[in-house]
């Protein structure tokens, strides 16, 4: 059942004890391709990780673009609704299992390792397989979009038997891509899980993990448990489309409401999944740029692993209007309140940490206190949308379109974006040009409000979501949020310019890139060579 | 130094198979859940959903105090080219009482096919104390092309339903079964002399 392992020794890397002895031990790696085709160095495989989640980022970014393009104005211009469905499915798919996740897969490869005093991965091979599965799942899913009768048009969320009964001929091929992807993230899971659990430098214990290695290793487990139900679900869309079983089919004596209990059972945590890491990257910055150590390093753990055990308990406020039983409504009405308690927790501590400290204002700080506020603002639409009775009116309106591109894009996106202005000059050596940095902020964050805030009022007003044309008395809403989702859109090419300005050259950075950064990440040099940590390193506890 | 390294060995190796013992037995959840999901609404009455098999009637005195309005409403479509009607819209019913009204099916098309009525219960606290004694839902039925078959439904509210009901929805859905799907044969209904049938 376990993968074999391999017999010889397992640290292959750590042959010598020699203090250079680095070069002496390893074969020269293989040129050109083959070389990231076949690298098992966690920080090769971090960093393919994340220039295909920037790659998806962007095109993602333009399904977006397309439907907002074609929501400027009221009527249709640009596009025929079956391609405008097309594009605001492929825009939630790609976002969500290529971008965001991938990109934190990646930060958790380059960062783990050395957070802890690991050497790399424990499966390094796993690694590379989980890695080189994903531009073969995402090359399907987007092929999709040039086969006969177009790629799914039913919503990310893919509801049967919208999704099975009346799909396109492609969706197959929709449930092999998502097959693979979540071989992806459970392989990737379990990687960092063995990682996490058993290669902690000697004397490190649990509660001394900085917290983007703990907030990962919650969602690795939060990973195992849900992605295996998602597998499950499309499974039986793909048994019901193609093998004539009828588990979502009223017909045949399914339901159609089971899909939406499994696929949310899935889906909210899910939506932790995607963070949860956030949350570690953010209160490993703040710290540092605060320049105090984090405030109730304790508590936030509990509130991770809080919120992790009641992302179980919540899932049915996404179907508020199914017609669930008055009993049913309470329950998951104040299951998801209660949420709001180790939020709230955690936004506290963020702040505690700020105060009294002396604070600079570097790219990753600005980003990290972005997150703050942004992430917040839909924390409490989401609290909002939480009230069942109020839910009757928000449900599948634009308000739940702004509460999750706040929680999304100023939140989990915001944070990767801290994370690697953060990490960069680790990885590169170089400092990103703090200017251009800067700009890039203040671009974003323009953007993002005037992109998603004026749909909050536009969904409160009824404006449904996932339809290409909308009545007169929203134009000026869409307007606005139009322009912003374009000048959004392109500032992230500044993103791009300071990365790979940053790749290139800049200011030296040295190994402790940052004054008030603490943990072990910072004892290696920048840039972090090939191999580090091939002896382990003597772990200090900092008092927390 | 390699002890430690034996000992991350043997631990991921642990991690390992305790992570894929895990994945089994999310995935084979997931399964289990659709039955679980069925049973758990038909103990509750959650969801609407009725019992698939007759009941039979309980011969307990008829609460003449109150009505319930029961509503009939019946829905086609979009595979079955069949209409779906019923004699009355609604009906008045005392609790206990056993109640009867005919519904009838008529095949547009010049084929035969097979369809089937699924019922659900409005509001779904209700679900429990309907009890269908004889129902065209418990079968999928078989229409020549332009037959049209009319068959009753012989209800009874339960004594027990509580006070604050005073109107109950029956809707039934028609759905396409496909031949190679049906479990039901023809003898069922072709035997019940309640059944009429006849050429349109």
């Amino acid at each position: 059942m376990a993968p074999k392992l391999p017999p010889q020794p397992p640290l292959q890397h750590s042959t010598t004890a020699v203090a250079d002895g680095q070069a002496h031990g390893h074969a020269a790696p293989p040129k050109g391709i083959l070389r990231w085709l076949l690298t098992t160095n966690h920080k090769e495989i971090g960093s393919l990780y994340l220039i295909f989640s920037l790659i998806m980022f962007f095109i993602g970014g333009i399904f977006a673009l397309v439907v907002r393009a074609e929501l400027f104005q009221p009527g249709l211009q640009l596009v025929n609704p079956e391609f405008f469905n097309q594009m605001t499915t492929m825009h939630g798919l790609i976002m969500v299992f290529a971008a965001v996740m991938p990109a934190f897969t990646g930060l958790a490869n380059w960062m783990i390792p050395l957070q802890i005093g690991a050497p790399d991965m424990a499966l390094p091979r796993l690694n590379n397989f989980s890695f080189w599965l994903l531009p073969v799942a995402f090359t399907l899913l987007l092929s999709t979009l040039l086969m006969p009768g177009g790629g799914p048009n039913f919503g990310w969320t893919f509801y049967a038997p919208l999704s099975t009964t009346y799909a396109p001929p492609s969706t197959t091929f929709f449930i092999l891509a998502l097959h693979i992807a979540g071989i992806s993230s459970i392989l990737g899971a379990i990687n960092i899980v063995a990682t996490i659990l058993n290669m902690r430098a000697p004397g490190m214990r649990l509660m001394d993990m900085p917290l983007f290695v703990w907030t990962w290793l919650i969602t690795a487990f939060l990973l195992i448990a849900v992605m295996p139900v998602l597998a499950g679900v499309i499974t039986m869309m793909l048994m019901d489309i193609n093998f004539g079983t009828s588990f979502f089919d009223a017909a045949g004596g399914g339901d159609p409401v089971l899909f939406q209990h499994l696929f949310w059972f899935f889906g909210h945590p899910e939506v932790y999944i995607m963070i949860l890491p956030a949350f570690g990257i953010v209160s490993a910055i703040i710290p540092t740029f605060a320049r105090k150590p984090l405030f109730g390093y304790a508590s936030m753990v509990y509130a991770v692993a809080a919120i992790a055990l009641l992302s179980f308990l919540v899932w049915a406020h996404h179907m508020f209007v199914v017609g669930l039983p008055l009993a049913a409504e309470l329950f998951f009405m104040y299951t998801t309140m209660l949420i709001a308690v180790p939020t709230g927790v955690k936004v506290f501590n963020w702040v505690t940490t700020l105060f009294r400290g002396s604070i600079s204002f570097e790219s990753p700080m600005l980003f990290a206190l972005a997150f703050v506020v942004l992430f917040t603002i839909g924390g409490f639409s989401g609290l909002m949308l939480a009230i069942a009775p109020a839910d009757f009116q928000y449900h599948d309106t634009y308000f739940v379109v702004a509460h999750f591109h706040y929680v999304l894009v100023p939140g989990a996106i915001f944070a990767i974006m801290a994370g690697v202005y953060y990490w960069l000059p680790k990885w590169t050596g170089h400092y990103p040009n703090e200017r251009l940095a800067q700009w890039h902020f203040w671009f974003s964050v323009i953007g993002v409000n005037l992109t998603f805030f004026p749909m909050h009022f536009a969904g409160l007003a009824g404006m449904p979501r996932r339809i290409p044309d909308y009545a007169l008395q929203f134009a000026d809403f869409n307007f606005v949020s139009s322009v912003g989702a374009f000048f959004f859109g392109t500032s992230q090419l500044l993103f791009v310019l300071v990365i790979v300005l940053c790749v290139r050259g800049g200011k030296k950075a040295p190994a402790k890139a940052w004054e008030g950064a603490v943990d072990l990440e910072w004892t290696v040099p920048s840039p972090a060579p090939l191999h580090t940590f091939e002896t382990p390193p003597v772990f200090q506890r900092a008092s927390h | 130094m390699s002890n430690l390294h034996e000992n991350q060995a043997v631990g991921v190796k642990r991690t390992v198979i305790r992570s894929i013992a895990a994945l089994i037995g999310m995935f084979a959840f997931a399964f289990a859940l659709v039955p679980l999901y069925d049973v758990f609404c038909r103990i509750t009455g959650i969801n609407g959903k009725v019992d698939a098999t007759a009941q039979a009637i309980v011969h307990e005195e008829v609460d003449e105090s109150r009505f319930v309005n029961v509503q009939f409403i019946t829905r086609g479509s979009a595979g079955l080219p069949w209409r779906m009607s019923v004699e009355m819209r609604q009906m008045r019913v005392h609790p206990g009482q056993t109640a009867e009204v005919d519904f009838t099916f008529t095949n547009n098309s010049r084929v035969e096919s097979w369809g089937r009525a699924v019922p659900s219960v409005s509001p779904s606290k209700a679900t429990r104390h309907l009890r269908k004694v004889s129902c065209f839902c418990f079968e999928e039925q078989l229409l020549q092309g332009d037959e049209r078959l009319t068959i009753p439904l012989v209800f009874q509210l339960a004594r027990d339903l509580p006070e604050d009901i005073n109107t109950i929805t029956l809707v039934y859905t028609l759905y396409p079964v496909e031949q190679a799907l049906r479990h039901t044969s023809l003898d069922n209904t072709r035997n019940n002399k309640k059944i009429a049938r006849e050429t349109i």
